[in-house]
């Protein structure tokens, strides 16, 4: 579903991405993994679109980013850093407007609703404005506006932070329910979440990929030292 | 044209949901008045007319424009939520569009909102109700010229304070185009055409013309083509930052 050769973002001198490539199938959850400052992000958003590379393709589905980005961007659901939310609207507002723009009708927008409600559980602050919610709430329902159209990729950028651990539980089940039929690519840095969501972890440090493998693999290759020791020792000595 | 007008509805109700709105068209409305009655002499001319009132638009707008137009973009790239909109299936052109329509139509609500005068003048005399009209419009057009350069400055920055400033400064050097305020400073250097140029794109000059009832279509064309190039620059502006 996304295939992503060479790719390589530079900021004036500043190398944010170097030379990466990587590719995820359908029925996929990869793991990007990676310390702070290290690319996860901004690959996340060259693959949805909103930055373009330096040098190198993207393809979503067989189709360029840079040449059908509309195309592109109607098969992705893409929960930003941060989560940013219209502040000023209610979830239920910011969900239409999602919706509306990505051309569902108001019986399709209806029934989504319902589903993406239940999934992301806003059902309680559904008219409360955004401004007002807890940073939790914010989270999911950044979630829920990328689950809206049933999309056959997710890309959710740190979806568990600021999460409390039953929440975090739910999202993880959640991804790994959807993880069956969608390709999805999660950031994260916190190591658990790899053994509990991703069938694959996907290592990368100043900008490049370090190790692209099944966490099994992974503790294989590590003699079972604990996820964290492998984080490490991969980050910082190579 | 769906996706356009669900942004505009977006952009049109985040304008109410905020006091942003009420602020704006409170003090719009005084403005203006006050302005109309004491220093336009709306009484003292005693004349059917509503020149007293048109004259004032454009000082009103240099402040108060750039007040609606500075947080279309720098808000949305100061809380991130530009990473949201701009990750939808749309172009940037129906973005730009959005926003612009939405801001214009705001100030056509605020301008309608301003008919106790046009009633009190009717009441008071027998007025060309025609080149009152013709007054509207105008004002209609040039406020659209207006918010198209604000919104243009809005998306260089991410401070609403800067988009608001620099917003005010440029719309105040197309207003005084055609006065020697602005013409003194190229006269010096800048060969005669030049100066002709920049005077010929006063907003004040053509927007009187209009107000005194002489209603010619080239008037309407320019703040026209000052919307267009403005939004255009604004699209190239907000496709530049995705290689920054």
């Amino acid at each position: 579903m996304i295939s992503i050769t060479n790719i390589t973002k530079k900021f004036d001198e500043f190398t944010a991405v170097d030379n990466l490539s990587m590719d995820v199938k359908s029925g996929e959850v990869l793991g990007f993994l990676g310390p702070n400052g290290a690319g996860k992000s901004t690959t996340m958003k060259m693959i949805t679109g909103f930055i373009k590379p330096t040098e190198g393709i993207i393809k979503v589905n067989g189709m360029d980013v840079e040449k059908n980005p509309i195309e592109c961007k109607k098969l992705i659901g893409y929960l930003p850093e941060g989560a940013p939310l219209y502040g000023d609207m209610t979830p239920l507002n910011m969900l239409r407007f999602v919706a509306k723009t990505r051309g569902m009708t108001q019986v399709q927008f209806k029934t989504a609703l319902d589903k993406v409600v239940m999934q992301s559980e806003i059902t309680d602050v559904i008219n409360q404005p955004i401004d007002t919610l807890s940073k939790g709430y914010k989270r999911r329902v950044g979630l829920a506006q990328a689950l809206i159209h049933d999309p056959e990729i997710l890309i959710l950028d740190e979806p568990t932070d600021g999460l409390d651990p039953n929440q975090k539980h739910h999202v993880r089940n959640l991804i790994n329910e959807m993880g069956k039929k969608k390709a999805i690519i999660i950031s994260t840095h916190i190591l658990e979440e790899v053994d509990a969501v991703c069938s694959r972890a996907c290592i990368i440090a100043r900008g490049k990929k370090l190790i692209d493998k099944t966490p099994r693999d992974l503790k294989k290759i590590f003699k079972n030292k604990s996820l964290d020791n492998v984080f490490r020792e991969i980050t910082l000595n190579k | 044209m769906n996706v356009l007008s669900n942004i505009v509805k977006r952009e049109l109700a985040s304008y109410f949901s905020t006091p942003l709105a009420y602020v704006f068209i409170v003090i719009f409305l005084t403005l203006i008045g006050s302005f109309t009655f004491y220093l336009g002499n709306f009484f003292v001319r005693g004349q059917a007319d509503l020149n007293a009132f048109f004259a004032f638009h454009p000082w009103v707008y240099i402040l108060l424009i750039p007040a609606v137009t500075m947080r279309l973009w720098a808000e949305e790239r100061k809380t991130g939520t530009i990473e949201l909109l701009m990750t939808l299936p749309l172009t940037t052109t129906q973005a730009v569009l959005g926003k612009f329509f939405a801001a214009w139509i705001f100030i056509f609500i605020a301008l309608i909102l301003t008919f106790p005068i046009w009633i009190t003048v009717n009441y008071l005399g027998q007025p060309d109700n025609g080149v009152i009209l013709a007054g509207y419009v105008g004002s209609l057009f040039m406020s659209g010229a207006y918010l198209s350069i604000g919104s243009c400055i809005s998306a260089i920055t991410k401070n609403q304070v800067i988009a608001f400033v620099i917003a005010a400064t440029v719309c105040f050097i197309f207003t005084m185009s055609g006065l020697d305020i602005v013409l003194n400073f190229f006269k010096v250097w800048s060969p005669e055409f030049l100066v002709s140029t920049i005077s010929s794109m006063s907003f004040l000059t053509h927007f009187e013309s209009i107000t005194k009832g002489v209603i010619e279509i080239r008037d309407f064309l320019f703040y026209l083509s000052v919307i267009v190039f403005w939004l255009f620059l604004n699209i190239v502006v907000v496709e530049f930052k995705k290689f920054n």
